[in-house]
């Protein structure tokens, strides 16, 4: 009988073994982008750029050029990386604590510029890294490190930002999508969503936003299949999945 | 040729010269006309400008551009140089090459904007966080506004470390006669390590973290033996009229002007004043102050800035006890007056008091 290689690892990714939890979103979704450069075929210009947070070593698992950035700045470099080298296909993979918290006015800024960049966004509205702290998407009552008696408005905790809606009010993006790594379904619409992103960059057609709801079982203090089920059931009610922005509906 | 050029449109002219086609940066006074200099200039020259939405975007944008392996500058003033500590030191601990620009005004706070030399500390001590230095050239002339920038981004590259050109409003302000050079070329420095898309190599990765146990340490040490390097190779001063100086003044950028003046006055008058003026405080030239002080004819020195006095510890550092060191300064953009320094030198002439 003649074996058929059906399944294997992607080329872009290494043979570093993930530090991430069990049930952790990243490593799909790390899978999902390694899939994505691979199809594409944009393994030798692609540059991408690590967060501070749980992603911080993700240069690690990603065969390709990359750079760290300091806390929230990733929108900043991934801007001095695409001015400098506009032939490259750059990307920044952040958390919600980078991205939505201390990052906040670089991400709005780069994508109200137009930057020719694609952001994934990573939301599990905790901070991971540091152990279980609020994050700005932390839902309403959330128990955290930081908020030990539920997230509370009317204590001043604010609610959680909506941070997909949020740019795709702008004018200059082209594409903005929120989705999942739930389900073999959500995870496959996950990677339609990046391949469309990065396609877009790559027939230059501006800024493009993926936001991933991810699972953080750890911090959640869940099992993994109760965080699964709370990001399907809790999170999309506040995060609604779907396009919210898409100016080439015709880009695959 | 020699033209009228004013200290700031002169920095922002020699960074094209030099190559430069990446200018980010944030408005703030006293160093505007560089920003509106370059958001004019790099769209005929076929290079990118972008108006940051901070200070801290704009450092963060210059490390992007750089990790890139491009000529980039950013320039800004006291206030905004504070709020880029942060990426200046993750520069340079990735190390990554690029010029910085600080045209001081009156701080601490909001302060206001006229030069300043109040900066001195946080320049060359380390602003950000952790053991890192940054090469410092410090202009006093519109002339070395041009030198000083294009030296900048050649030191830069050699070294991958950022350089700073640390000057005061009053420089940046100043129109006077200074000359761009024509044929300036750039030498050949390996990029190789710079993010380009791994074509045809192994990845480039630019990071600053390491969370084994010695791999931080390890990065130390390879900044260490850079600085050390650049101790022995890259130090800059200018003597005027030190041979036989009985007292030496020490400054730099608009009060070495001051004292130049001084020197030139007291000296027609009889007087043995020199004027020591640091071009370079990363590296410090302190071998040839020492050498200064070991000399029988110094008294000792007197040591002018435009701040509560920053540089004049390491003067004293240099010196140790073997002469006197004294200091004057004017602080929040007042400059120094030329009768309280020549009332000053003439008392240290006279019987070397020290005076604060």
């Amino acid at each position: 009988m003649e074996l058929k290689l059906i399944f294997d690892k992607p080329k872009t990714m290494t043979d570093t073994k993930t530090y991430y939890c069990p049930g952790c979103g990243h490593g799909i979704l790390h899978r999902i982008v390694a899939e994505v450069i691979d199809e594409l075929g944009i393994k030798d210009s692609v540059i991408g750029i690590a967060p501070v947070g749980c992603a911080v070593s993700a240069y690690d698992y990603w065969d390709i050029d990359m750079s760290e950035a300091a806390h929230g700045r990733v929108a900043a470099v991934a801007t001095g990386l695409k001015r400098a080298r506009p032939d490259a296909i750059v990307f920044g993979y952040q958390g919600d604590g980078d991205l939505a918290a201390i990052g906040l006015a670089e991400t709005i800024h780069a994508a109200n510029r137009g930057e020719n960049i694609t952001i994934i966004f990573v939301n599990n509205a905790t901070y991971g890294m540091t152990g279980g702290q609020m994050a700005p998407t932390t839902v309403l009552g959330q128990i955290t490190k930081t908020t030990p008696y539920g997230r509370n408005p009317s204590r001043m905790e604010g609610y959680p930002l909506k941070i997909s809606e949020m740019i795709s009010m702008l004018e200059a993006p082209v594409y903005v999508e929120r989705c999942m790594v739930t389900s073999t379904e959500s995870i496959l619409n996950t990677k339609k969503a990046i391949k469309k992103a990065f396609t877009l960059q790559v027939q230059g057609k501006g800024y493009s936003f993926v936001e991933v709801l991810s699972q953080c079982p750890n911090e959640w203090r869940m099992l993994p299949v109760e965080a699964i089920r709370w990001v399907e059931e809790e999170m999309t009610k506040i995060f609604p999945l779907g396009v919210f922005k898409d100016k080439y509906p015709e880009v695959k | 040729m020699k033209e009228l050029i004013k200290g700031n449109e002169a920095l922002a002219e020699s960074a094209i010269i030099a190559g430069c086609r990446h200018y980010f940066g944030y408005p703030i006074t006293p160093q505007n006309e560089i920003t509106a200099y370059m958001a004019k200039r790099m769209p005929e020259v076929g290079g990118v400008f972008v108006q940051a939405e901070s200070e801290v975007a704009a450092i963060n944008m210059v490390f992007g551009a750089a990790a890139a392996g491009v000529r980039v500058i950013t320039t800004t003033s006291s206030p905004g140089f504070s709020l880029m500590q942060e990426g200046v030191s993750y520069i340079a601990a990735a190390h990554l090459p690029c010029v910085l620009a600080n045209v001081m005004r009156g701080g601490p706070g909001l302060g206001n904007i006229a030069g300043s030399q109040g900066d001195y500390f946080q320049a060359v001590k380390g602003g950000g966080h952790g053991d890192y230095r940054l090469i410092v050239l410090m202009p006093a002339y519109v002339q070395e506004m041009i030198d000083f920038t294009i030296l900048a981004f050649d030191l830069a590259d050699k070294y991958l470390i950022p350089v700073l050109i640390l000057t005061d409003g009053i420089v940046g302000q100043m129109v006077e006669p200074a000359e761009f050079p024509k044929d300036y070329k750039p030498n050949f420095y390996d990029k190789s390590w710079a993010l380009t898309g791994a074509k045809g190599r192994p990845r480039n990765i630019v990071r600053t973290l390491w969370l084994d146990d010695y791999g931080v340490e390890n990065n130390n040490i390879k900044l260490q033996q850079k600085y050390a390097r650049i101790k022995a190779e890259v130090v800059m001063y200018d003597e005027f009229m030190t041979e036989d100086a009985e007292v030496i003044f020490v400054a730099y950028g608009t009060p070495a002007r001051i004292c130049k003046s001084i020197t030139k006055k007291l000296r027609d008058q009889g007087y043995k004043v020199g004027t020591f003026r640091l071009q370079s405080a990363f590296p410090f030239p302190e071998y040839r102050l020492m050498e200064l002080a070991l000399e029988k004819h110094v008294k000792g020195f007197l040591v002018v800035e435009m701040s509560a006095g920053q540089m004049v510890e390491d003067v004293r550092l240099s010196v140790k006890d073997y002469k006197p060191v004294n200091f004057y300064g004017r602080m929040g953009g007042v400059l120094p007056e030329e009768n309280k320094i020549i009332e000053y030198a003439l008392d240290m002439l006279k019987g070397g008091v020290e005076i604060h």
